[in-house]
């Protein structure tokens, strides 16, 4: 297998996607600490990690912010930092607040955005989608410069393609196209509209109750100040993911839906031309040779220093372990022949979750290859 | 018969990967063996239900027949603004005007909690015995593969949220309807699904505090999914250990020690909880349904 550090050769940036649960938040973890360890001054950008596992990096308090981790939690594991390790939890409306805060020309823009009742809502919205928010704080932590790589949690997402697509969705968004189309109706539009804004506002004011046309009105005209930065942001944003500097990394575990999307992703990068870094499969179950033998006859080897029930159990135990790897070996060839990565890295299912600096060390070693 | 299967809504939530949507879909094969005309409703999603079943995908907002009793469909919230809109306009086309324009989409999409409120009225319609789609036969159950713990109750509030910033007009109305139901525990259950790791179990924990504050709903059951088999005593542990160095033997163990941890979580989730959980095991040759209902079954 093509081991991490070769993979990540020249990079700047590494994203890690793939389904939810597959061990995404960890495998960030991992790979941060152990290029730090390697001399790099790193910054990992976490989503929710386990309670256990952020406390352990000192996430206690959701910052927004990169903190140095203390080297001397590595130094008690034995590992010396020959770079440094920087931490953050991501805090998605805080930076998608402090993004609007940053590009709105004047503090009276700034408070009519902030506190509009639409704008409220959708931040809520997009925030709560996470994938905005973690793209935006991508480029700012880069921008700064602060750091020789940067690796990338990716949120929890139903569809990749949200992640992907987050700046161009925003900009569309953001630009009013649709809305000043809208609001000034011409062409098509007006005759699609027929009588335009009037009849449609008072529709969904009629449904719902709420009066959205002085809200969609402000919000857009403080916007329109804002439509500028936002549009070379979101510019930015793609031209990062896009950069060579960059690399996508994909994990997936040996399950079906979980391999459904890495394959699903790895066509939108293809799609989107961005760059694909290669494969982790995590939480595999690989045999030794001795394992495989047939289960009656590792029953039949072990009756006479186990006895036949005990014995009986082994080969059972074992039973399970062999159908768990040819699963495992069965998604492994799908993935490689699917995501055209024939050499990925495959990390096997650990004793115990990965909830500490330990754990974040054993995990590294696989990813390593070591 | 089981209360939970008595219900018209069951939500199943859970944290991303523990398998909701197979458990989901095994509940619904449950309910369906037992004489319930029953839907598995999957919100917002590209046909997983639909694949657990080994079926292609269905055209999104189709009741599909997936075996005899159970039904599916996959609920995306466009496709609920249109059906709204067509049953609740005067003119047809009018509607039709409303559902063609991007704008009118943008905008609904923009009121805050319409995508939840829209998705939710959608599984209240399917609940209704008397149902308001056109043609439509009535389900005796519907079971919800619901998005990941934190939105799921999202969606549950959707309603109440909207009918108090509302306050007048049809869909405040409605939103109150819909959100006596769902606040109702003689009509709605809602089950987490989880797995006896870490985090699965914390957010179960998390879940039951939320929905007990933002809807004022108990938990209703909790299922511990791919549990690995607890094979072997302590005793025989013991004995396996000098044979460690036999590869077989240092497998078993190796399961054993991972077993003693599930058994240690599975702790801390019934006393999060205050719930024994369902337990369903690790199939290791990838999740079969009918067992998983023969299993899931009993334990409800």
């Amino acid at each position: 297998m093509t081991a991490i550090a070769e993979r990540l050769e020249g990079k700047r940036i590494c994203i890690v996607a793939g389904s939810g649960g597959v061990g995404k938040t960890t495998a960030s973890a991992a790979l941060a600490l152990g290029l730090a360890a390697a001399g790099r001054r790193v910054a990992v950008v976490t989503i929710d990690p386990a309670r256990r596992l952020a406390d352990a990096l000192g996430l206690e308090e959701l910052g927004n912010e990169p903190h140095l981790v203390d080297p001397a939690v590595a130094a008690t594991h034995g590992i010396e930092m020959h770079g440094e390790l920087w931490a953050m939890m991501l805090d998605p409306k805080a930076t998608f607040d402090g993004l609007i805060a940053r590009l709105a020309p004047d503090e009276r823009t700034r408070e009519d955005v902030l506190s509009n009742r639409i704008y409220v809502h959708l931040s809520a919205a997009i925030a709560g989608s996470h994938e905005f928010s973690a793209v935006a704080k991508l480029y700012e932590l880069d921008r700064d410069g602060d750091y020789d790589a940067i690796v990338l949690d990716t949120p929890p997402s139903r569809n990749a393609l949200d992640f992907l697509d987050a700046p161009d969705r925003l900009t569309d968004f953001f630009e009013g196209r649709a809305l000043k189309l809208f609001l000034v109706p011409t062409g098509i539009a007006a005759r699609v509209m027929g009588a335009g804004t009037g009849v449609v506002f008072s529709i969904l004011k009629r449904l719902t109750g709420v009066d959205l046309l002085a809200d969609v009105s402000v919000l857009f005209r403080a916007m329109g100040g804002l439509i500028d930065g936002f549009r070379e942001r979101a510019a930015a944003v793609k031209a990062l993911l896009a950069d060579p500097a960059t690399t996508f990394l994909i994990v997936a575990s040996p399950e079906r839906e979980p391999v459904a999307e890495a394959i699903f992703f790895r066509r939108k990068l293809r799609e989107a031309r961005m760059p694909f870094g290669g494969l982790i499969v995590n939480r595999a179950t690989v045999l030794g040779e001795e394992e495989r033998s047939h289960p009656a006859a590792i029953r039949a080897g072990l009756r006479d220093a186990l006895g036949d029930a005990l014995a009986a159990k082994v080969a059972q135990s074992v039973g399970d372990a062999q159908l768990l790897a040819a699963r495992s070996a069965e998604a492994i060839e799908r993935l490689k022949a699917e995501l055209g990565d024939p050499d990925p890295i495959v990390v096997p299912r650990l004793d115990g979750e990965v909830q500490d600096v330990n754990g974040l060390l054993v995990l590294y070693r696989h990813l390593s290859g070591a | 018969m089981s209360a939970l299967l008595e219900r018209r809504l069951i939500v199943v939530t859970g944290k991303g990967g523990v398998g909701k949507t197979t458990v989901a879909a095994a509940l619904g094969l449950v309910a369906a063996r037992a004489g319930k005309r029953t839907i598995v409703a999957e919100v917002a999603r590209r046909g997983d239900v639909a694949s657990a079943f080994d079926r292609e995908g269905s055209r999104p907002f189709e009741e599909v027949r997936l075996a005899p009793n159970l039904f599916h469909i996959s609920i995306d919230p466009q496709d609920a603004l249109e059906e709204y809109l067509r049953d609740q306009l005067p003119s047809g086309a009018v509607a039709e005007l409303l559902i063609r324009s991007r704008i009118f989409a943008m905008v609904a999409a923009a009121t805050p909690g319409m995508r939840e409120l829209l998705t939710v009225g959608k599984l209240w319609e399917l609940a209704q015995l008397d149902r308001r789609t056109p043609g439509a036969d009535a389900y005796d159950l519907v079971v919800v593969d619901a998005p990941a713990t934190g939105h799921g109750v999202a969606v549950l509030s959707a309603p109440r949220t909207f009918a108090a910033a509302a306050g007048g007009g049809p869909v405040a109305r409605q939103g109150r309807i819909i959100d006596a139901m769902l606040s109702d525990p003689a009509q709605v259950a809602v089950v987490a699904v989880a797995r006896a790791e870490e985090l699965a179990v914390a957010e179960t924990g998390a879940l039951r505090a939320s929905l007990r504050a933002r809807m004022g709903l108990p938990l209703e059951r909790v299922v511990a999914n791919a549990l690995d088999p607890d094979r072997f005593s302590p005793h025989e542990a013991t004995l396996l250990a000098p044979h460690a160095a036999h590869p077989a033997v240092a497998r078993a163990l190796r399961a054993h020690r991972r077993a003693l941890r599930q058994r240690a979580q599975l702790a801390r989730l019934r006393r999060l909880t205050c719930q024994a959980p369902a337990h369903l095991p690790l199939h290791p040759g990838g999740p079969q349904l009918q067992r998983l209902a023969d299993e899931l079954g009993p334990q409800l």
